[in-house]
């Protein structure tokens, strides 16, 4: 098993037809992903070839559902485009929509997310690398060669700090890797994760990265402390930030006293989770927390 | 991207919000002259993207015109917490009843916006609302529904605030979504001895993500004030500048947090942020490193890059490119790991110059630019 994602997951890629969409659909394709098809309303009708793989371009979501029982579409279509992109997909009636696209207007996201909250969609970005649960599939724009199938689950806000970490631990492996997005405002939360995470029999520890603004994480903190059994160990970026200033990711800002790693850390830890000083100290942390439940 | 008091007293005029008489000037003898034009006695107040100007001394009232331009000579150039005062606002002074606090700001947790305002409002609302917090009414704003008369109605009724807020309520809102602002802030709303209702001071925070489809600010008018900050926006750029020695250039937001964190565990402080981004080409690795290095406190450069979808031989040409173009005079130490990592660090091997340095992992090459930081 795996959380959001397994092999019978059926992905649909909003923007495929795009340089960016052609790129990582090709990348998915040959990471084992059922891609059922494109979405691109003056395209449709027609047949993409993408090396040994013909994906059919639907005029619309709900026409790609239709014709190919999709359960999952990958955004990519440009920031301007993007709030009517997943508002279709949710109105459609996907599960899950993976929001790859980076610099949406938060005006827009906050607009899609309660739209797709309100229609049962599950919106994972936007700003987001997407999710993989290797050896199963991969939806989005994780490299899917990194490392292979195991019992360790993540969650993150960053994308290279994810891949960074499936590097250390590419030995061991994992069941679901999840990049949340960086954006102040993203349809799926680090909770939502960890909830996922205990309730999936093939993951045995959570890794959790989070970062510098809002308190996304000071609320998992809580959730770990009354929710979760499975062991859970984090690393948080930002110490270094000064105050008031956006550190690359539109939601990575500390604003006075709140947001602040050493704050984030605190909570953690007074839950009960160790947090590492660095990625490399955070994957040792993994590791021995496994030798020590084995 | 926060905007100075002037501009958003500007949007709040525009959008039909009552603020007082007022101009912008960078000159002293202008703001003798615009104090002539409002009566005499006036306001001069610093323009800088940062609170607390008032305690730090930038605010101050004049009695007549000559003494204007004496106190804005004196605000002129100064630095409030790092910031410099190039400009000052010149303002009527109004005769205030009663100061009120209304925002809107981005409930992150939530997904959406929340209205917070009190009656009590001014310079120490903070305070008010650490120690009385029941004094600060919050209220949610639906998405879907935005603040109609009747939300705001909700509002003012919360904050205890007088009936005629409300249309300032409604209006406030639409400068949030017409100008994809994250933040408005009216502190303090006054309501003046006449009975209008003002906006004293406001500040807004807009959303860089939204620069696509909002024309009205030109790249001047937003450009930051640190010289370095704004030759890297110029060239489209991420980067931040911090007051450390050790330069950091890296791939992914994240990562290059990270990045500052292990440097600064190392015991050598961080000299800025450099995001990359995902491709790393030799065009944009030479456009960073010229801007890294154009920064006189950076005494060596770390180079921090997790090839993820970009391959590392790929950012290695980039790496050798860019230290063809901009000729550094001070030593790299670079860590490339992930895909095709063991070429990458052969390619750079391969040219071998003299002040570049290689390390297989991210730690170590954090303490390698720490040590050189130190000796250099």
């Amino acid at each position: 098993m795996a959380i959001y994602l397994t092999q019978e997951s059926k992905v649909l890629v909003q923007g495929m037809t795009g340089a960016e969409g052609m790129k990582h659909t090709r990348r998915m394709l040959a990471a084992g992903t059922t891609v059922v098809g494109g979405v691109n309303p003056r395209k449709a009708g027609r047949t993409v070839d993408l090396d040994d793989h013909a994906v059919p371009v639907f005029g619309s979501v709900h026409e790609g559902m239709d014709a190919t029982g999709a359960d999952v579409s990958v955004v990519f279509v440009p920031p301007a485009f993007a709030r009517a992109a997943v508002t279709e997909a949710a109105d459609a009636g996907i599960g899950l929509a993976v929001v790859i696209t980076e610099g949406i207007p938060v005006h827009d996201a906050v607009a899609f997310t309660a739209h797709a909250r309100a229609r049962g969609t599950r919106v994972i970005g936007p700003n987001c690398p997407g999710l993989i649960s290797p050896g199963q599939s991969n939806a989005g724009i994780i490299p899917a060669d990194i490392t292979k199938p195991g019992r360790i689950g993540l969650v993150s806000k960053s994308g290279t700090l994810t891949y960074q970490l499936m590097h250390e631990l590419r030995d061991t492996g994992f069941s679901t890797c999840v990049g949340i997005g960086g954006d102040p405002v993203v349809g799926t939360t680090h909770i939502d994760c960890l909830t996922a995470f205990e309730d999936d029999p093939d993951t045995e520890i959570v890794v959790l990265i989070g970062e510098i603004g809002g308190d996304a994480e000071e609320r998992a903190a809580a959730y770990v402390r009354d929710h979760v059994t499975k062991p859970v160990v984090a690393y948080i970026a930002g110490f270094t930030a000064p105050e008031g200033r956006t550190m690359g990711h539109a939601g990575a800002i500390v604003s006075g006293s709140s947001g602040t790693a050493q704050a984030k850390k605190e909570a953690l830890e007074a839950a009960g989770v160790r947090v590492g000083s660095t990625p490399t100290e955070t994957a040792r942390l993994v590791l021995a927390a496994l030798e020590d439940g084995a | 991207m926060d905007l100075f008091e002037h501009q958003a007293r500007e949007l709040f005029e525009e959008h039909g919000i009552s603020v007082p008489r007022a101009e912008v000037t960078d000159s002293p003898e202008e703001v003798r002259a615009i104090a002539r034009r409002l009566g005499g006695r006036v306001v001069v107040k610093a323009q800088v993207r940062t609170g607390g100007r008032g305690r730090a001394g930038g605010v101050r009232i004049a009695a007549d015109p000559a003494a204007a331009e004496l106190t804005a000579r004196q605000i002129l150039g100064m630095d409030i917490k790092g910031h410099p005062v190039r400009t000052v606002m010149v303002a009527e002074p109004v005769a205030i009843e009663s100061e009120f606090y209304v925002s809107y700001v981005l409930d992150r947790g939530a997904g959406r916006f929340l209205a917070i305002a009190s009656a009590e409002g001014g310079a120490d609302i903070e305070e008010v609302a650490a120690t009385r917090p029941e004094a600060v009414a919050r209220v949610p704003v639906d998405p879907a529904q935005g603040v109609t008369s009747a939300k705001a109605a909700e509002i003012a009724d919360a904050a205890g605030l007088p009936a005629r807020t409300v249309d300032v309520l409604v209006r406030l809102w639409e400068v949030l979504v017409r100008e994809d602002a994250l933040l408005v802030e009216v502190n303090p709303l006054v309501r003046t001895e006449q009975g209008r209702i003002l906006a004293l001071d406001g500040k807004v925070t807009l959303d860089d993500n939204a620069a696509f489809r909002q024309t009205r600010w030109g790249e001047t008018e937003l450009a930051p004030d640190d010289p370095l900050e704004a030759a890297a926006a110029a060239k489209g750029l991420t980067y931040v500048k911090l007051d450390g020695e050790v330069g950091v250039i890296g791939n992914g937001a994240g990562l290059v947090m990270s990045t500052l964190d292990v440097v600064a565990g190392c015991g050598a402080r961080p000299a800025n942020f450099l995001d990359i981004g995902g491709g790393a080409s030799a065009h944009v690795m030479a456009d960073g490193l010229s801007v890294v290095l154009a920064d006189p406190d950076v005494k060596c450069v770390l180079v921090n890059v997790f090839g993820g979808i970009t391959a590392c031989d790929a950012v290695a040409e980039g790496i050798v490119r860019a230290l063809d173009s901009v000729r550094p005079t001070k030593h790299l130490v670079v860590r490339l790991d992930g895909n095709n990592a063991a070429r990458g660090r052969a390619v750079l091997d391969a040219r071998a110059h003299p002040l570049v340095q290689q390390a297989t992992t991210m730690d170590g090459a954090a303490r390698r630019a720490a040590e050189l930081a130190h000796t250099a």
